[in-house]
């Protein structure tokens, strides 16, 4: 399960950025073709984030939808999965654009 | 404390080759070179230095506001803008390693497959083929033991075990760290067999040409389609243990098929360790990315 080592990334990310203070909120942005299951990664962070500055924080995760390119008729639609055919030509040919990210957007620290 | 990574205490691993100092490479912290006189530039990427990029928000909704707040105390945040890529860290290493490699000219390829698939075999078997005419190295990579290590030292190429514990995956740290263990002057190839996963390996850049992808004919046709990450990021999908296909109902099509779906662009040679079937196009593909 890889999403405990980006969960360990994200917890690492926040702590560094917090300037010491405890941190109450996480937003993170993953894309639906990052290969990473939120759920997993929420069920990471109590365990990465434990005696830590991000401990209890709530995490808001921001699913981000896929774009693609078809390479035959160049038209842009949303992706659902990495094997879907073009919607306009059904070629395979899809060149992904975005969807692949993962992301730690910002946190809300104590002041 | 490692100071050209920044990891802890490695039991294994240590800085003093030349290759991680004598070209331009990008690490998270300065390091310290003791009583090497040389100097050489840096283009640093710090991931921690980002002071000046912050967007404090504050949020005034003690004062202003205290009827929306529930808290006994008047409570203030502050909102701090990051955007920084969760894998940041790992890409950064994997591109000193990719800087590392193309410098030395090394040709790095990271074998990725299901466990099973035939990966150890089919080094192996290219490790003796290509004796005396390219010069190898291989990084094994597995949860425990060092089996495969074992074998793959038994054909003379230097070999460099990683056990990942409970990981699941080989990242860029590892690899860099493992590197080490070979004089990479002295290298054509460095062949990486990943642990046996077809899920986790694909997010980690290691600093690869290519991921190769190991698929074998005794999995179902249908694995580009269920592990479609792995199949996607790869440069090449050997098709392996094509020798057994007559005792199977693997289809070979339509594997190739799905296969494209997910990767319209993916190179696939069938192929058997055991027989040979198929290994001089395998070795063919080696030579064009060497010539690259």
């Amino acid at each position: 399960m890889h999403e405990m080592s980006l969960t360990q990334g994200i917890v690492d990310i926040c702590l560094q950025h917090s300037g010491g203070q405890r941190i109450t909120t996480v937003v993170i942005e993953i894309g639906t073709l990052s290969g990473v299951v939120p759920e997993a990664v929420e069920f990471c962070f109590s365990a990465c984030s434990s005696d830590t500055l991000a401990e209890s924080a709530r995490l808001e995760i921001r699913r981000l939808e896929a774009q693609g390119r078809c390479l035959d008729c160049s038209t842009l639609q949303p992706v659902e999965r990495l094997y879907d055919p073009c919607r306009h030509c059904g070629s395979y040919a899809l060149e992904i654009l975005s969807g692949e990210e993962m992301r730690v957007v910002e946190i809300e620290v104590d002041d | 404390m490692c100071t050209t990574c920044g990891c802890g205490p490695h039991s294994d691993h240590h800085h003093d080759h030349e290759h991680i100092h004598d070209h331009e490479h990008i690490h998270e912290h300065e390091h310290t070179h003791g009583d090497q006189s040389h100097s050489h530039p840096h283009p640093h990427s710090h991931d921690h230095d980002h002071g000046d990029q912050h967007h404090h928000h504050d949020h005034l909704h003690d004062d202003a506001q205290p009827h929306q707040h529930s808290h006994d105390e008047a409570h203030r945040s502050k909102k701090i803008t990051i955007e920084e890529d969760i894998l940041a860290k790992n890409n950064r290493l994997a591109s000193f390693n990719r800087a590392l490699f193309k410098e030395k000219g090394i040709l790095v390829l990271n074998l990725v497959s299901s466990p099973g698939s035939g990966k150890t075999t089919l080094l192996e078997r290219t490790l003796r083929d290509l004796s005396g005419k390219y010069r190898c190295a291989v990084i094994e990579g597995d949860q425990q033991t060092d089996n495969d290590a074992r074998r793959i030292a038994a054909t003379g190429v230097p070999v460099k075990q990683i056990n990942t514990g409970a990981g699941c995956h080989l990242d860029a740290h590892m690899v860099m760290h493992a590197t080490e263990a070979f004089d990479l002057d002295q290298l054509d190839i460095l062949f990486i067999e990943n642990v046996g996963n077809l899920v986790c390996p694909a997010a980690f850049d290691l600093g690869e040409a290519h991921k190769v992808v190991v698929l074998s004919v005794t999995e179902g046709e249908d694995k580009p389609l269920k592990y479609p990450q792995m199949f996607h990021n790869s440069g090449l999908m050997l098709l392996n243990k094509v020798d057994l296909l007559p005792h199977l109902t693997f289809d070979v099509p339509q594997c190739k098929e799905y296969a494209g779906r997910v990767s319209h662009d993916l190179a696939i040679l069938e192929v058997s360790a055991t027989s040979g079937q198929g290994l001089d196009g395998w070795y063919g593909w080696l030579e064009r990315e060497l010539g690259r």
